[in-house]
């Protein structure tokens, strides 16, 4: 059974291309996705991702728990509505899925968590948390609309109570406030995003979906599709789960060490792995490629390196820069010149630094 | 969608074929084939002069989402390529059944070409498709 967003019949209302995503029926565009990737870099578009598992934790010990649960550290949270991207992880050290959460008070936290992740990530989740007396309350309740772009803010501010606005203007990046939205419906808005742009993720009750989303598109913000959302995400050189990791992969092996937080006396899952790692190291890392000729980098391509083969995770063409772009998990050590099969072809490639794009430019050496 | 002109022949595959009046055979993708890549990002074209068999590999499209084999729907030799695809594969996305075309054929069996599908056919299996 195919699962529907409060906006499905909007999308389809508005002509969109829906495809199945994890067991929803979502937009993959409504007309160009490449048109939709530049309205985002350069003014504002906005993606429906309320098919993502929003999870409110609510108990006194609550924070003691996230700090068993979460590779990276939840003490880091110190101000009501401060947000923090992190891991969770198997005793393996394996990522189960990656997630946002956010600090509301000592007995309350909020988790967004993915869709296609999210029968095994609630089990993990409840298992985890009896020990520690938390509830697990998962809100089917919320949509959630992502406004990305340079103009995004300015777009959302405009629609917010006045007594709202200067508040929510002065919110900083991975911070997020309530506020009031058309018609004083209730918002959760989050200075976060998924596109390498400033901009808001909002969460906002399932009643009021539509008018937000209506009231964003008269105030200029593009609606954009899934396939939008994933060249964008690419570009700004942010992991898919799924694609660049799984719980296979150790956050050492998919670039995500900076959400590692190795403090002093915390037993979160999975450090005990991830520290042995860390001393011997890994056998893998995770790279950033870019093809200067014609042709696409795709998921599953070989990937030929002087010290054996690796593969594409997530490759596309990046609209931004006009030609292809990939991450590719390879040995570690010196790679010299690396190449890609695509369809028997040997084609050259070359290794850099991501991301590719931050702030609707190309970075350097891309 | 646009409407399917009706000189055109279809493989199953989404290709269409033109029996042009000088003998040769013009080769692209529908539309509804197009619609469903998305925006197209690089053609990969056959080689002028190299052999293509009915029903097999001859060029390949990629759009955003993927790489699609394109089919040639008859046998025999390619004599012309459109190079504007090279600079401007979105034509396709344009313009499918005109200056999106992909490349150009001198059959060997021009028998091959009644056993594609005709206008109505591919317009009935694409209805199908799509429900």
């Amino acid at each position: 059974m195919t699962e529907k967003t409060v906006l499905n019949a909007t999308h389809r209302a508005l002509g969109a291309r829906m495809v199945d995503f994890g067991g929803w029926d979502m937009p993959i565009n409504y007309g160009s996705q490449i048109e939709e990737h530049h309205a985002v870099r350069r003014d504002a578009g906005m993606f429906d991702v309320s098919h993502m598992t929003v999870i409110d934790l609510h108990g006194a010990r609550t924070r003691e728990f996230l700090r068993h649960l979460l590779a990276n550290s939840v003490d880091k949270l110190k101000v009501t509505g401060k947000a923090l991207y992190s891991c969770m992880l198997n005793e393996q050290g394996g990522v189960i899925d990656d997630l946002i959460v956010y600090f509301f008070d000592e007995a309350h936290f909020r988790l967004v968590v993915n869709a296609s992740t999210r029968v095994k990530d609630l089990a993990w989740i409840e298992r985890q948390a009896q020990a520690f007396g938390v509830e697990v309350k998962e809100r089917p309740d919320f949509a959630m609309i992502a406004v990305q772009g340079p103009g995004a803010r300015a777009k959302v501010l405009g629609l917010l109570h006045e007594v709202d606005r200067a508040r929510i203007e002065k919110l900083g990046k991975f911070a997020a406030a309530a506020a009031q939205g058309p018609h004083g419906m209730p918002l959760f808005v989050a200075r976060t995003g998924y596109t390498g742009e400033d901009g808001f993720e909002i969460i906002v009750p399932n009643e009021h979906a539509v008018a937000l989303w209506e009231a964003l598109a008269t105030s200029g913000v593009a609606p954009a599709g899934l396939g939008a959302r994933d060249t964008l995400r690419l570009e700004a050189g942010m992991n898919l789960y799924g694609q660049d990791m799984d719980e296979t992969v150790s956050p050492w092996e998919a670039n995500l060490g900076w959400t590692i937080a190795l403090d002093e006396g915390r037993a979160f899952i999975g450090r005990a792995a991830l520290e042995q790692q860390k001393a011997t190291g890994v056998p893998r890392v995770m790279v950033g490629l870019v093809l200067d000729d014609k042709g696409v980098l795709r998921h599953g391509q070989k990937v030929l390196t002087a010290n054996g083969e690796g593969e594409i995770l997530s490759g596309s063409f990046a609209p931004t820069l006009n030609k292809a772009v990939a991450f590719a998990r390879i040995p570690a050590g010196v790679a010299g010149d690396v190449r890609v099969d695509i369809r028997g072809r040997e084609v050259p490639v070359r290794l850099v630094k991501y991301p590719f794009v931050r702030d609707g430019k190309p970075c350097e050496g891309i | 969608m646009s409407e399917i002109p009706g000189d055109l022949k279809f493989l199953k595959s989404h290709e269409w074929a033109r029996a042009e009046d000088d003998g040769l055979v013009r080769v692209g993708i529908s539309d509804h084939a197009q619609g469903q890549l998305g925006d197209l990002v690089y053609v990969e074209l056959p080689e002028i002069g190299s052999a293509v068999k009915a029903g097999t590999g001859a060029a390949v499209v990629e759009s955003v989402k993927a790489a699609s084999d394109i089919y040639s729907p008859v046998s025999g030799e390619v004599v012309e390529v459109n190079e504007l695809l090279n600079d401007k594969p979105e034509t396709i996305n344009e313009d499918a059944y005109g200056e999106g075309w992909i490349f150009l054929v001198r059959p060997s069996d021009r028998a091959e070409l009644d056993e594609l599908l005709d206008a109505n056919e591919y317009e009935e299996l694409v209805e199908n498709d799509d429900h």
